[in-house]
């Protein structure tokens, strides 16, 4: 089970958590044309790599906030999370 | 009643008290302190059972943890266990042991004949004779397997014990009490570090018991209760016996196995019996220290065959012979101390050594004793069939692959030791990689993939002075590291024999025209020659020469069985062992039990229970509840003998005649305030929010990003700035996510906020043509008319005085209001509405009847709106705006969401009007098509129109707007049924929905 830090609550269980997938993802405006090519990446593609990953969590179980986490995909380490108004680098 | 083999003062039993037990129906004694094992060789039995594959006899082989033959059904404390590891579990009394794996019984057991047909029970029996033919393998060949391979015999009586889950944080854990885990403990708890001492068996001190050693004068056994005694004394530790750590997962959380109340005679009622700790440990000590290695020999898996560091166990620590006429087959030093405690005991052992004749401090002092010696020699094969009675031994030449001379030595028992292997396991487990030590021919720790160190006999280091001061060491620098303190330890005297050199060899050759089987792993009985077919296959991968021939995969994970496989491969390939490889070990390192695992989750505790305000009274009047997630909703109020489908028949008629009341309190709430409430809601609902007044209403639907229907609901606009929005009950967690997503991620800058209140308020629906004359009697201060409270109207008014929200939206289809009130008021409105609803006729509805309401109305719910449907689908696209954009929207443009034949909601009737059709049944043209029948489109829900007083049914149907007037089948194999049925609207009752605004 995953050791997490929220950047509000402070290192917990992975239980008090779900996920949210690909953090880097960015949704279209709202109100704004889209191509169907850049919609359907944004509905549709997602990288899957082996190795560092940022991807958001929300503390469903504690603060409710969704976070970042940075991940290694093959070996779980947690490199580093922030809030989602943060940036990871 | 005396004890043959059981020494006269050694041992650490409490020999004051004495427990009975029995064994396969015989009655037997042991002392306090004993293990099933060490009582049971006391009492001079060593055939304890079968083997799995060719039912061969077998005894103890060692005395712990390691043991791979020993498994007994055992009862006690009321319940009955399999596969329990007689060398681990202490006597209790009236236990009652039996053996396993064996018909009619242990000492004539009819699969024995396998051994002598072993010829047709090879490596890879399984797989090259129950592969054909294929429809053989249900039939005969599966049952046949498990009849034969059954070890225990599982109880299918519900578990009365309780079993517990605990969290615990440490920043040190030390898992094992021998010298380097003492040690280390005891360094971190000095420097003031939180640590968590962890010991399998009952004893601590590990080799400490048993050794010959000595630490600042006094003897190990004492230096280690010293230590114990002063950890116990410090606020900062917490010392456990019997508690296996047996996983090690992901950022260092360890999973500890704690026997709590098994070795007690009697205990409080809540007591539990095992408890499982789930440790996160800032960093963990492995000192979990080595397991003897067997050198492998011909019947080596006889009776009275021990490792000899299990043999001088016995002796030390439960003062019980294992034989008195011991051979001692070695390739190292430690089994000599084996063979100088026999000696101590007046039993005159032979040490048979396979190196040359040399000279060391232990040889000597077994020389000096007069000890029996034959250097060059080895066991060839034991004699006896379920004991040894002899031996055959040989002197082997300079090479070790043949005999200078061969003679038959008496012996009852034979003690081997082929040196030691690190118990790396909790290591590999954290995703260290191992490395092959050659100094010691196994492998050990390499790279640390998480905060875990391995300490003393479990890192390769085999001498006490050795194992000190590492433990020492580390244990002050980790601990160090996190205190910030460190306390100045100095490493104690220590006084141990030297040991030579072991000689590599670890399997004993044949003599010509000589075949007995050589066992490599016993529990799962893989032989010498089973390994080498694996090899002359063709099988190479050390992990396929594992599943080939299933050595290692028994519940012991090989831990006698590993390396000698590994060189025995390496030998007959010609390669050195780091090439071949070791296999993966995973956790459990030892078997636990489903109970521990379950912990206290089961029945009432398995989930959390939800109730609703009311939930009281609907039990006093015959509900029968059905599970909505965790809530625990009426499905119907039950009437004498009345049947579900009787009662609920009845309920939805009086809501369609008169008035009905339902428990709502389950649907999702959600508080919705901010400036841009109105704007957020625009943009997650399809449907145009910007214009909705206060005080109203409206019907919300919302998207997934992909176009597919999440979620239906009303919201209200209770102030300029305040919304109260209704989810499905299934729905209400993923909803409140979805939304906080988008405030916090997607759109931060609206000024929104949200927050679940379901459990804030309690819900009851009125509905039926007379709701409006019951609810004017409920407030009768409040102006109520359908111009004053229209539908999707909305009013603020006092319930008896109580405050309360009257909300005007219908799921039912008819009249209908929606009350809430403060969850504290729940059952005060509920009683009043029973109360002043009695002369309209009023009745509760349960679920059952809600469901039949909205099927004949066509509303679509949970099982239409399925994860597969997009707004049109479900007759739903009158809400999705043309102008605004929203979540989901830019999907609804996709081209498969848009052809002609798209599947749409539709109605179904049976053809003969009588024959109710089963919710998944899947829509035919032609019910006798040869199989894949093309399937049409599948049945969501089902209810008996009490409107109509036939079934009907909702489906979900390819092209189905054209199909209004067909004639289908619909078929359900589950239920063996085929209905012809006809096509119809999906809104069977007032489809132009004048009852919810008359
Ligand atoms: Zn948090």
């Amino acid at each position: 089970m995953l050791y997490i830090k929220c950047p509000y609550c402070g290192l917990r269980a992975q239980k008090e958590f779900s996920y949210g997938g690909d953090a880097t993802v960015k949704r279209p405006n709202i109100n704004e044309e889209v191509s169907s090519e850049d919609w359907d990446n944004f509905v549709y593609m997602r990288k899957s790599p082996r190795g560092k990953h940022i991807e958001l969590w929300q503390h469903i179980a504690g603060c409710r906030q969704w976070i970042k986490v940075q991940r290694d995909t093959a070996t779980h380490e947690i490199f580093q999370t922030a809030k989602v108004t943060e940036e990871i680098r | 009643m005396s004890q043959p083999f059981r020494l006269n003062k050694e041992g650490l039993i409490n020999r004051k008290k004495k427990i009975s037990f029995t064994f396969n129906g015989k009655k037997l004694f042991g002392y306090e302190g004993d293990t099933i094992a060490s009582a049971l060789i006391a009492n001079g039995i060593h055939l304890v059972g079968r083997s799995f594959k060719y039912h061969r006899p077998r005894g103890f082989f060692g005395a712990g943890v390691e043991e791979p033959n020993a498994k007994l059904q055992v009862e006690f404390n009321g319940h009955s266990e399999p596969n329990v590891n007689a060398t681990e579990m202490e006597l209790v009394e009236g236990l009652s042991a039996t053996s396993q794996n064996c018909w009619p019984s242990v000492n004539f057991d009819i699969g024995a004949i396998n051994n002598f047909l072993k010829m047709f029970f090879p490596a890879g029996f399984y797989y090259k004779t129950f592969m054909w033919p294929k429809s053989f393998w249900y039939k005969i060949y599966e049952p046949f397997i498990r009849k034969a391979a059954g070890l225990g015999v599982a109880s299918i009586e519900k578990d009365k014990e309780r079993y517990e889950h605990k969290f615990e944080y440490c920043d040190l854990l030390v898992t094992g009490s021998g010298p380097s885990g003492l040690a280390s403990a005891y360094a971190a708890a000095k420097n003031g570090a939180k640590v968590i001492l962890a010991e399998d068996k009952p004893r601590f001190g590990g080799t400490l018991l048993t050794d010959d050693v000595s630490i600042d004068n006094l003897s190990g056994k004492d230096w280690a209760e010293k230590i114990i005694t002063e950890l116990k004394s410090m606020p900062n530790v917490t010392v456990k016996n019997r508690s296996q750590v047996f996983g090690y997962y992901d950022h260092n959380m360890l999973v500890m196995f704690e026997r709590v109340s098994d070795h007690l005679e009697k205990k409080s009622k809540f007591t539990p019996r095992q408890r499982l700790w789930y440790i996160r440990a800032k960093e963990t000590i492995l000192s979990t220290g080595s397991i003897e290695r067997p050198i492998v020999f011909g019947n080596n898996d006889t009776p009275g065959i021990f490792l000899s560091a299990a043999a001088k166990e016995y002796m030390k620590v439960y003062g019980v012979l294992v034989g008195k006429k011991p051979l001692i087959f070695t390739n190292n030093d430690s089994a000599y101390e084996t063979a100088l405690e026999f000696k101590k005991n007046n039993v005159e052992p032979i040490i048979l050594d396979t190196r040359k004749e040399h000279s060391s401090e232990l040889i000597d002092e077994a020389k000096s004793k007069g000890i029996d010696i034959r250097f060059s020699h080895g066991v060839i094969v034991a004699n006896g069939y379920k004991k040894v009675k002899s031996a055959k031994i040989g002197k082997l030449n300079k090479d070790k692959n043949s005999f200078e001379k061969i003679e038959t030595v008496d012996c009852d028992c034979i003690c081997v030791s082929g040196f030691w292997t690190p118990s790396v396991h909790l290591a590999s487990q954290s995703g260290n990689k191992l490395k092959y030590e050659e100094k010691i021919d196994a492998f050990i720790p390499d790279k640390k993939k998480q905060h875990e160190t391995s300490v003393g006999a479990a890192n390769g280091l085999f001498t006490l002075e050795e194992s000190l001061k590492h433990g020492f060491e580390n244990g002050s620098n980790l601990s160090a590291k996190i205190t910030e303190t460190k306390t100045e330890i100095s490493i104690p005297n220590v006084n141990e024999k030297k040991y030579g050199a072991h000689d590599k060899f670890w399997c004993m050759p044949l003599p010509k025209n000589e075949n007995p089987k050589r066992f490599v792993d016993f529990q799962n009985d893989v032989s010498v020659s089973d390994i080498e077919i694996a090899l002359r296959e063709g099988y190479r991968s050390i992990e396929h020469v594992k599943r080939y021939t299933t050595l290692g995969m028994a519940t012991d994970q090989g831990r006698t069985s590993n390396l000698n496989g590994l060189q025995l491969v390496s030998n007959i390939e010609n390669k050195i062992v780091p090439e071949v490889g070791h296999t993966t070990f995973r956790p459990p390192f030892t078997p636990i039990t489903i109970g521990t695992i379950v912990g206290r989750e089961v029945g009432m505790e398995y989930m959390p229970t939800r109730k609703t305000p009311m939930h009281e009274w609907h039990e006093k009047n015959n509900a029968v509840f059905v599970d909505a997630g965790a809530w625990k909703r009426p499905r119907y109020y039950k009437q004498g003998s009345e049947t579900l489908f009787e009662a609920s028949k009845r309920e939805a008629k009086n809501v369609r005649e008169n008035v009905g009341i339902c428990d709502v309190t389950t649907l999702g709430k959600i508080d919705i305030k901010g400036p841009d409430a109105a704007e957020f809601l625009n943009r997650v609902y399809t449907n145009a929010w910007m214009k909705l007044p206060v005080g109203k209403a409206r019907y919300g639907l919302m998207l997934r990003e992909d176009g597919i229907v999440m979620d239906d609901g009303t919201t209200t606009r209770i102030s300029e700035n305040h919304y109260h929005m209704t989810t499905t009950t299934a729905q209400a967690a993923n909803v409140l996510s979805h939304l906080e997503y988008y405030l916090q991620i997607v759109w931060p800058e609206l000024n929104v906020n949200v927050v679940s209140t379901t459990e804030q308020w309690a819900g009851a629906a009125i509905a039926g043509p007379k709701s409006r004359d019951m609810l004017s009697k409920l407030y009768p201060e409040l102006d109520v008319s359908n111009d004053a409270l229209p539908f999707m109207g909305y009013k603020e008014a006092e319930f008896f005085g109580v405050p309360s929200r009257i909300f005007r939206i219908s799921f039912s289809g008819e009249l209908a209001y929606e009350i809430n009130v403060k969850s504290d008021h729940g059952m005060f409105m509920w009683e009043k509405m029973m109360e002043v609803g009695k002369e309209f006729g009023n009745q509760p509805y349960g679920t059952e009847a809600l469901s039949t309401l909205r099927i004949e109305m066509g509303h679509v719910a949970g099982p239409e709106l399925d994860g597969r449907t997009i707004p049109s689908d479900v007759s739903l696209n009158g809400l999705v705006s043309k102008k605004k954009d929203f979540i989901g929207k830019n999907s609804l443009g996709r081209e498969a969401f848009n052809v002609e034949s798209r599947q749409k909601i539709v109605g179904l009737i049976p053809i003969d009007r009588k024959s109710s059709i089963p919710e998944g049944s899947h829509i035919v043209q032609d019910q006798n098509a040869k199989l894949p029948n093309p399937k049409l489109g599948h049945v969501s829900s089902s209810c008996w129109s009490v409107e109509n007083n036939n079934p009907f049914s909702l489906a979900i149907m390819k092209d189905g707007k054209n199909m209004i007037g067909k004639k289908f089948f619909a078929v359900s194999p589950l239920k063996n049924k085929s209905i012809e049925v006809e096509v119809i609207s999906s809104h069977y009752v007032d489809p132009e929905g004048k009852r919810v605004r008359s």
